[in-house]
């Protein structure tokens, strides 16, 4: 079976690659086009329509997306997910560094153990993470709120309107330093030897070394996990949908944005507008994760 | 977040719009046909014994018991069950049927609330040229005021949830009060339960809008209506109401009741732990509190709602719900019919109230004793039935509703409800509540009267 595909693959590499390159892409483009290419260009479709209770859809242009540009809940949600980016972020990544260069230096005792410990809750569905920490978080009955009352302490509510973001920051926190660890552990795995060796004979410590070659031999890594991380601020969604049901009044419909389209989709029933919402989220997801990457690059080119 | 797994989440947001079933965005509205006439019986006899399936759409837990009495009667008639487990997720369903104009069940259970927002987009059936009409005297007034409006008959009541308090008799012991009998007294025993036990009175929930506008109805305020076509008027913001949030206001700001939402874990365990002394609940709490907190068994009784003047006994209605037929049903007939068995039919009322503890609203079942006569060891020995009972025919029969109550319901929880969870000020939050209500209404094309 296998010698046979081989021998069809290089009689077609022979016989002209790109129709066949084409033929190979084909599946995966119908696929594309059906469940990715239409349905966003029909909620482009929708979104220029504003639906009304009384006297249905009509075509209405930009309509909805004048509306969202003057919607404070749009941008409130806008506001609180750059907060959460610009607080929660920088410390996931440091904290994820720190972790993997530590495990790579080989100085910590049983350091797969401890791998896959900080890895470990990354595998819990984010779902069960949330209930689970929401019942740590508990005002009356939680684990926080017991130790501090076994110390003799007033216990802080973590689950209030002013402290729940930094709860779902520490939800989050939990979930992927783990998974960045993994990442960038593997790419320091990848650093040939003989960089360390001669890094050796140089006379460099441990610090120098993971200064001068760990470092920017992640950059790339980086990189990348800091627009995977842009990505998933902005459309942060999973934590706070659930942490509703724990503390209704401390997250409201519109806690973030993608939290806002939904509700207005499936609970105040405007299609129309959430969808004009959904893509001023793509919107500025690009905007922002391009200017990152452009700031990236031109670093790199000057360095 | 942070992974690949959601990275497209706003993608798959716009993903699922499409899949939703919107179909196109005119406005595919199903119709009822125009059957003024009243059905015969020799129409209903030859419908029920013609081989027809009915889909019926319910969140009632074990609701296939009452249908299987239904199957008895008539064996011709197959109905086909879809639980959709709770009453928001059936709402979604339902709504993203009816766009579709597919997939439309012959029977749904709907709650009393959200009646009008079904009747205003025509999608139920009149059930007047069915007979519905002469079921009236059959059911408590409170109910039936909830399915007939504007001209027709909607649903046919299933439950409701009379109003009344259940209290820690052990807590209220030894705080030295008794079950207070106006809203003064309860302000008075909230006191001496807090400094006596540690426990507050009662809590209000800040996520719970059907309870206040309970409490509301009982003060006597009519805070929504609907002429059923395009003119609503909304009087959220008026003197009673401001008086309702005015006495909670000073409650929690003494810290003599606590503002934990209502059915999350923390209140479970609070209920049981003894940290509220009443839960000012509908007759469906009895059975759900028995649930909740075992361990607190044979410590609790049922009395009335406090009154705002002494001597009188008004109650309002929390929740609550009934079974309509859609108006795109292909068997109206049979689909009437197995709405009326369920909700009618001594056999399956019965068996709803002392099966799925739903709170029966035919008269008949309220004066059973097979319902009435039943002693919970778990409020020491009373005869809890028989007291909701006598609260349901004292029902305030103010309460009306909004075409778009899911709207008003998360508008809430942004003004009141945050401000009762906030202990922050009630009054200007209930002033805001108005506001939003108001501009969503003109928003949507209504008259606000």
């Amino acid at each position: 079976m296998t010698a046979q595909l081989t021998r069809r693959r290089r009689s077609g590499v022979r016989a002209g690659q790109t129709r066949t390159a084409w033929l190979l892409v084909v599946p995966f483009l119908v696929v594309f086009a059906a469940f990715f290419i239409v349905p966003l260009a029909y909620s482009a479709y929708l979104s220029t329509f504003t639906s009304k209770l009384v006297g249905g859809e009509v075509f209405s242009g930009l309509a909805n997306y004048a509306r969202a540009l003057e919607d404070p809940s749009f941008w409130s949600g806008l506001r609180r997910v750059a907060l959460f980016l610009l607080v929660q972020v920088p410390i996931m990544l440091v904290a994820s560094i720190f972790f993997a260069l530590a495990l790579d230096s080989g100085r910590v005792r049983g350091g797969k153990a401890v791998r896959l410990l900080i890895f470990v809750p990354y595998a819990v569905p984010s779902v069960v993470a949330t209930l689970m920490w929401g019942y740590i978080y508990g005002a009356d009955s939680g684990l926080i709120t017991q130790l501090f009352h076994a110390v003799g302490l007033d216990a802080p509510n973590l689950l209030t309107a002013d402290t729940v973001l930094g709860s779902t920051m520490n939800i989050v926190w939990w979930e992927f330093i783990g998974y960045n660890m993994i990442v960038l552990y593997a790419a320091l795995r990848s650093i040939p030897e003989s960089l360390y060796e001669a890094a050796e004979i140089d006379g460099a410590g441990q610090w120098r070394v993971a200064w001068s070659i760990k470092l920017p031999a992640l950059r790339p890594t980086i990189l990348l996990m800091v627009i995977f991380s842009i990505i998933g601020s902005f459309q942060l969604f999973n934590e706070p949908s659930l942490l509703f049901n724990i503390a209704p009044n401390a997250i409201g419909t519109d806690f973030t944005p993608n939290l806002y389209a939904y509700n207005l989709a499936f609970r105040s029933q405007d299609i129309n507008y959430a969808a004009a919402i959904a893509f001023l989220l793509g919107l500025v997801i690009m905007i922002v994760s391009f200017v990152v990457q452009m700031a990236a690059n031109r670093k790199e080119r000057q360095a | 977040m942070r992974t690949l797994r959601t990275a497209f989440g706003a993608i798959t947001l716009s993903g699922v719009l499409a899949l939703s079933g919107c179909g196109s965005p005119s406005t595919t509205q199903s119709t009822a046909p125009a059957t003024a006439k009243a059905v015969t019986q020799a129409e209903i006899d030859k419908a029920m014994n013609t081989p027809t399936t009915l889909d019926f759409w319910a969140w009632v837990p074990d609701i296939q018991k009452e249908i299987d009495l239904f199957q008895q009667k008539y064996p011709n008639i197959k109905v086909n069950l879809i639980n959709n487990a709770g009453a928001t997720q059936q709402y979604v369903k339902l709504r993203a049927a009816l766009k579709a104009g597919k997939g439309i069940p012959d029977v749904a259970q709907i709650g009393y609330d959200r009646i009008p927002s079904f009747t205003q987009t025509k999608s139920l059936l009149d059930l007047t040229p069915y007979g519905a009409a002469k079921l009236k005297p059959d059911f408590v007034e409170s109910a039936w005021t909830q399915v007939e409006q504007n001209g027709g008959v909607w649903a046919i009541p299933q439950d409701s949830g009379p109003l009344g308090t259940l209290y820690r008799t052990d807590l209220f012991k030894k705080a030295g009060v008794e079950a207070p009998k106006t809203w003064a007294d309860f302000a008075t025993a909230a006191q001496a339960v807090k400094s006596k036990t540690g426990a507050y009175i009662t809590n209000l929930p800040g996520n719970d809008m059907p309870q206040i506008l309970g409490f509301f109805s009982q003060a006597g305020a009519t805070p929504f209506s609907y002429d059923g076509k395009t003119t609503v008027s909304v009087n959220l913001d008026t003197e009673i109401t401001q008086k309702v949030v005015g006495y909670w206001q000073d409650l929690i700001g003494k810290d003599l009741v606590s503002t934990d939402p209502d059915f999350t874990d923390e209140w479970y365990q609070g209920l049981s732990r003894g940290k509220y002394a009443s839960w000012l609940t509908a007759a469906w709490g009895p059975t759900f509190l028995q649930g909740t907190a075992k361990n607190t068994s044979g410590k609790w009784a049922a009395a009335a709602l406090p009154q705002w003047e002494a001597g009188q006994s008004i109650s309002a209605n929390w929740g609550g719900s009934s079974n309509a037929v859609m108006a795109a049903s292909d068997n109206p007939i049979a689909a009437y019919m197995l709405a009326e068995f369920i909700n009618h039919d001594p056999s399956s009322t019965l068996k709803l109230a002392n099966e799925q503890f739903l709170f029966p609203t035919t008269k008949a079942i309220l004066t059973d004793p097979k319902f009435t006569g039943q002693k919970s060891e778990f409020y020491g020995g009373q005869q809890v039935n028989q007291f909701f009972a006598d609260v349901a025919g004292t029902v305030a029969q103010n309460q009306q509703w909004l075409p778009f109550m899911d709207y008003v319901n998360s508008s809430h929880d942004e003004t009141l409800g945050k401000a009762i969870s906030d202990h922050g000020d009630l009054k200007a939050a209930l002033t805001a509540w108005q506001q939003q209500v108001v501009d969503y209404a003109k928003q949507q094309g209504f008259t606000v009267k």
